[in-house]
């Protein structure tokens, strides 16, 4: 079914516009159209099923869940439920103290969120229609793992103690009742989950259009102006500063994942190895300067540059295990 | 007069939010106040987690989206 758009882009650049096949301009317009359409048209059945699905689910439900449930369990719940559960990232200050003043551990909290950002919907998506299945499990596993293990290194150091003494104070008091609030789950209508999928495709999808725009447009460009073998001679396997210097380089840029996957395609196609793409990638989306500024209300300095420097070196750490593994499945 | 709340760390559906409040309150010619609350410590007091979120007389009544037209009136009237 995705060849339609193939199909499509190919009718529109070469014969209606009549651009030769081979020129570089026309091989970026083609990924562009071809991108473009494709996954506008998937957003909007996606995220549509999608919300449809998931309407019922929301912030009180998964703190409840993650309250009632055990240590070990609770790293793999927290990260599960950031990537499936639906909030705005203005919230994530909400729910940070939501979850700490219920008493759940800080590590289960961030695993919460630190997966958010990397897997949602979206991302999932674009990445099964433009890299393939292997590589969305791959992201995916490797997007869990990182908040499960972030969350428990961060426990297993005692990361509370450097919460700001509000959030602390809310913490050690926790108490049982985790109910407060006027929401409550409830068994929705047909109608209340068709009223809650429309306002998430419009919200998404307004929110996230420029993204793929910007996202195709430099996918696009890299594709038909980086001559092929460039980057695999330049920045290819053997050199392993490149995963760390993809790191430094992904953190300063800002973009949620809908624009880094369209990126990330082209540089894969080019030949950039694995480990290296999925390092720059990860760390564009998940490690960004705007939401950092935002956690400071409720963590120390020094907690701050720990959860930064700690992302830092499991992204720079995923990206040579993987680029080790491709060289010993070559 | 009613005292309205609408906390939110300051993005734009909170200020969606308190605007809408503000129009309807001019419409139906009722005079509230309003008052934005940003401070994480105040919102985590209200039990609220998905912000924007709406206290009238600080009753809790709205969380997690823009509210629509009819329960911002049902607000101002009842």
């Amino acid at each position: 079914m995705l060849s339609w758009f193939t199909d499509f882009a190919s009718w529109l650049t070469y014969s209606l516009l009549a651009l030769d096949p081979g020129s570089r301009l026309g091989q970026s317009l083609h990924f562009f159209i071809e991108d473009t359409s494709k996954i506008f048209f998937l957003l909007v059945v996606m995220i549509y099923c999608v919300s449809f699905i998931r309407a019922s689910l929301n912030v009180e439900r998964v703190r409840r869940y993650l309250a009632s449930t055990n240590r070990g369990v609770g790293y793999l719940l927290g990260s599960v439920f950031g990537a499936i559960t639906p909030f705005c990232s203005c919230s994530s200050i909400p729910i940070f103290l939501g979850f700490t003043s219920a008493g759940i551990p800080v590590g289960i909290t961030m695993a919460f969120l630190l997966t958010s950002p990397l897997i949602n919907e979206v991302a999932v998506l674009l990445l099964l229609s433009l890299v393939g299945w292997e590589i969305t499990a791959i992201y995916v596993l490797v997007g869990m793992l990182v908040g499960v293990l972030g969350g428990m290194f961060l426990d297993a150091i005692h990361a509370e103690r450097w919460l700001q003494p509000f959030a602390l104070k809310a913490y050690l008091n926790a108490s049982a009742q985790t109910d407060a609030g006027a929401v409550t789950a409830s068994q929705l209508s047909f109608r209340q989950r068709h009223v809650f999928a429309r306002s998430e495709l419009t919200d998404i999808v307004s929110r996230v259009w420029k993204w793929v725009f910007i996202g195709v447009g430099l996918g696009a460009a890299l594709h038909g102006f980086i001559p092929a073998g460039w980057l695999q001679n330049t920045l290819g396997q053997g050199q392993w500063w490149s995963v760390p210097a993809a790191v430094l380089v992904g953190v300063p840029l800002y973009s949620n994942a809908t624009g880094v996957i369209p990126v990330m395609e082209s540089l894969f196609l080019k030949g950039l190895p694995l480990g290296t793409t999925m390092a720059f990638c990860m760390s564009t989306v998940a490690a960004s300067f705007p939401e950092f500024i935002l956690l400071k209300q409720v963590m120390q300095w020094k907690l701050l540059a720990t959860v930064f420097a700690l992302l830092l070196v499991a992204f720079t750490l995923v990206g040579w295990v993987l680029n080790a593994v491709a060289l010993l499945l070559v | 007069m009613k005292v309205f709340n609408v906390l939110g760390s300051g993005c734009t559906k909170c200020q969606k939010t308190a605007d809408l409040i503000q129009k309807i309150a001019a419409e139906q010619g009722v005079t509230i106040e309003l008052n934005k609350v940003t401070s994480p410590e105040t919102i985590m007091g209200y039990g609220v987690m998905s912000t924007p979120a709406v206290v009238v007389d600080e009753q809790l009544v709205h969380s997690g989206s823009i509210p629509d037209r009819a329960s911002v009136e049902s607000w101002l009237t009842s």
